[in-house]
């Protein structure tokens, strides 16, 4: 006997309810990307920013610094306290109205200056939040990591601190860009420095953090300094977070090098420089000459912890509150007012970071990811704080003035660390973007 | 000859810190029966009653110099710590001895807190699988380094030696060696002879005194101590203070060594225990002798000719031994028989 299918009411309902879901899936999943030309298209009256900062871990002082000069960035975007920088930078789009209209609003998400977390973290800003674009950062490990996942999600990525010459490197993408500085340029400026100061009949020994950073460091600082005449006796590897670099430094005693080269950052560099001031490194004399110590990358928050122990210590950084041209003036008056102290480099790349987008956004009239970046390649502009400055359309690096400093031998304020030297003009650290490999890619609007 | 002396003053003084640890660590296991990862948090807790005194010492007066303005418009700060201007040259005296003054201070507040540790939480865990054991200590040590990073931030805090110890001895010329051939920083010598007289003190006390003499009847049997009337718990809580206290001076002396952040313990903790289990779980001798050892060893295996054989020998050479330990004589170098071998 043949047995005819008749349907129970429950059953109609319970297959009406999974057929309904089914058609409605595709909206409730991805309304966002579909409804719109590119992903998270602001559709109401704000644009969302996703500030991605370490909040906690080792760099969370930094971090904080970064977050307090984002939402100094919002302020003056939206219009409120004194402008800032949007006084003196040229050209300018930006009206002080928000950006295209839309008032910014910020989300934020802890990096934990871990790669895994800040990938997890800015996948929740994009997602969940709607971020537009994703800024910040204090390691290049989690640069890296973040600009990858921003242009396989179709976002804009605006690098905070990160110095790899990986960045815009190797590893560069068309959805990443980076106003700090970079490891080739730290050698650049640094070496002529170098030889005034200590000569080109010198041998060097590296205790290098062995991590993507340090490497590139290690690099990049040995070729400019070997071109000097200096010879590298050894380059050693530490671990990252090594707390007591004691037994690293005691074979620098007896080596034969008369200049010890830190390529270590935060934690790291405190500890070794203040143990290698301890050890009387600072103290010998080699081969006839005063044992010297080089600190490539400098940060002044970190500079802190090292106490006196950086008074007259060669290093270069991207940018410091003592500049005296306009736009730096005017964000250390804005910074301070609101803060009570000067901002630190970290600070000053994510304000400008945060600007440059906002008005890139403004130029191209859209915020959509493909735009901006046409709007961001090539960009040449000023009253940022470091000169004149190109955002190079051929890896999406800054080429401005760097700045070489100096622990500072008669500190007037507890700010006051140190002690700029020199401006080096970025003739001098301009190189060609083929040298580091890397391919930018396709742009990816994210839908 | 000069670098293997070198790296051996080195392990000296990293093992000394090692074992004073290791020490408070393996004493806790050894009469609590407590598994204690909060150990390290005490080190940590210890090197910021150091920052504390020094901040408290160098409290500063601050006044306002209207002639000068900072860079966003307000008057330029003017500091002077406040016991200079009461103390002139005495004062400049005992703010550069802050860290050794701070032991003074660090003593009863690491018996205080070790006290409250125990009586507070960790006593309600005697009776508790070591794995709970171990869950409720570590977190304990987590939510300590975030109390500290919330009330001191999370950068690195230098202390300063007194100027007379801030330099580097000519230790080879007391060997016959050139002048400048061995240095070595005087404060890392002051801290191995430090951590020399604080673990000479704990033994003389645990085998002179008759507290000490109670403690280990306890520490080998309990029960029968017990049966004598001796509330022995009460002294295990004392023991308990006495580690924390060891802990807390060792990390009050290291501060000029590694500035303080509130992570520092979380570092030597799983170094500690390492050493614990390589020395034997509550073996106090073996403590002191597995710190040492693997200080030096550790020291050795930096060295760029080993490195240069085994590279990144350096990061394992530790966990190399305590599982070379564990599998050939897993009760640790000194341990008990039977402890750690079920």
């Amino acid at each position: 006997m043949v047995e005819f299918f008749t349907p129970s009411r429950r059953g109609v309902l319970k297959g009406g309810a999974a057929l309904g879901a089914g058609l409605a899936a595709p909206t409730i999943f991805s309304s966002r990307v579909w409804a719109a030309d590119y992903l998270n298209k602001p559709m109401g009256d704000t644009v969302t920013f996703g500030f991605n900062v370490p909040q906690t871990g080792a760099y969370a002082d930094e971090g904080a610094d970064e977050l307090r000069a984002y939402e100094l960035a919002v302020k003056h975007l939206n219009g409120e306290g004194d402008g800032g920088m949007l006084n003196t930078m040229k050209p300018l789009a930006l009206t002080g109205n928000g950006v295209l209209g839309k008032k910014v609003a910020f989300v934020t998400g802890d990096t934990q200056t871990k790669s895994d977390a800040a990938r997890a973290s800015a996948k929740r800003m994009i997602e969940k939040d709607g971020a537009i674009m994703i800024t910040g950062g204090s390691s290049s490990g989690v640069a890296i990591a973040v600009q990858s996942l921003c242009q396989e999600a179709g976002v804009i990525f605006m690098s905070g601190l990160t110095h790899s010459n990986d960045t815009t490197g190797k590893d560069k993408r068309r959805n990443g860009f980076r106003h700090f500085f970079n490891a080739y340029m730290s050698g650049a400026a640094l070496a002529p420095v170098l030889k005034n100061a200590y000569g080109t009949d010198r041998k060097a020994y590296h205790l290098t953090a062995d991590y993507t950073w340090g490497w590139s460091q290690e690099e990049s600082i040995k070729n400019a300094t070997e071109a000097l005449g200096w010879e590298t006796l050894e380059a050693v590897r530490t671990p990252l977070g090594a707390g007591d670099f004691s037994q690293y430094i005691t074979p620098v005693l007896n080596s034969g090098a008369d200049v010890l080269i830190l390529n270590h950052y935060g934690k790291d560099m405190v500890n070794s420089l203040t143990q290698a001031v301890q050890f009387g490194l600072r103290d010998k004399q080699v081969n006839g000459k005063d044992f010297t110590i080089v600190v490539p990358l400098y940060s002044r928050l970190m500079a802190q912890g090292a106490g006196e122990n950086v008074k007259g210590i060669f290093g270069s950084t991207n940018w410091h509150w003592s500049l005296q041209d306009e736009g730096s003036k005017a964000f250390v008056k804005s910074f301070g007012e609101e803060y009570g102290f000067p901002p630190s480099q970290a600070a000053h790349t994510c304000y400008v970071q945060a600007l440059l987008y906002a008005d890139a956004c403004e130029r191209a009239g859209t915020f959509m990811p493909c735009a901006v970046v046409g709007a961001l390649e090539g960009h040449e502009f000023d009253g940022m704080g470091n000169g004149p400055t190109l955002y190079r359309a051929a890896d999406h690096q800054c080429f401005k003035k760097v700045l070489v400093v100096k622990g500072n031998e008669n500190p007037t304020s507890q700010f006051d660390i140190l002690e700029v030297v020199q401006e080096v003009p970025v003739e001098q650290v301009t190189y060609d973007p083929a040298i580091f490999g890397g391919d930018l890619g396709e742009c990816n609007n994210g839908a | 000859m000069d670098a293997i002396l070198l790296q051996i003053l080195n392990g000296l003084d990293k093992g000394g810190a090692y074992a004073l640890i290791a020490l408070g660590l393996t004493l806790v296991f050894g009469t609590l029966g407590v598994v204690n990862f909060a150990h390290g948090a005490l080190f940590m807790l210890g090197a910021f009653c150091a920052v504390t005194v020094n901040q408290l010492i160098g409290l500063e007066q601050v006044t306002q110099d209207p002639t000068q303005l900072t860079p966003w418009g307000t008057p330029v700060e003017i500091r002077e710590p406040y016991i200079v201007s009461w103390l002139g040259d005495t004062g400049l005296l005992i703010l550069e001895y802050s860290v050794p003054v701070s032991i003074l201070a660090a003593i009863p507040v690491m018996i205080v807190i070790g006290l409250v540790m125990e009586r507070g939480l960790i006593q309600f865990f005697y009776k508790r699988p070591h794995a709970e054991q171990i869950l409720v200590t570590f977190g304990l040590a987590i939510v300590l380094q975030e109390i500290i990073k919330t009330l001191f931030g999370a950068n690195p805090l230098p202390q300063t030696p007194p100027d007379a110890l801030r330099t580097a001895a000519d230790v080879g010329v007391m060997f016959g060696f050139e002048p400048g051939q061995i240095v070595y920083p005087w404060w890392r010598l002051v801290y191995f002879l430090f951590a020399a007289l604080v673990i000479g003190s704990v033994f003389a006390f645990l085998q002179l005194t008759t507290f000490g003499m109670v403690v280990r009847a306890g520490m080998a049997d309990r029960e029968t101590v017990g049966l004598f009337g001796i509330d022995i718990q009460k002294r295990f809580t004392v023991v308990f203070g006495l580690a924390a206290v060891v802990a807390g001076l060792a990390g009050v002396m290291y501060t000029p060594i590694l500035p303080p952040d509130y992570h520092m313990g979380m570092d030597f903790l799983v170094l500690s225990f390492v050493v614990v289990v390589v020395g034997g779980m509550g073996s106090l001798p073996g403590a002191v002798a597995a710190g040492f050892l693997l200080g030096i060893l550790q020291s050795f295996a930096s060295m760029t000719e080993v490195k240069s054989i085994f590279p990144g020998i350096d990061q394992i050479i530790i966990y190399l031994v305590a599982v070379v330990i564990l599998l050939v004589r897993p009760r640790g170098l000194m341990g008990r028989k039977g402890v750690m071998e079920g």
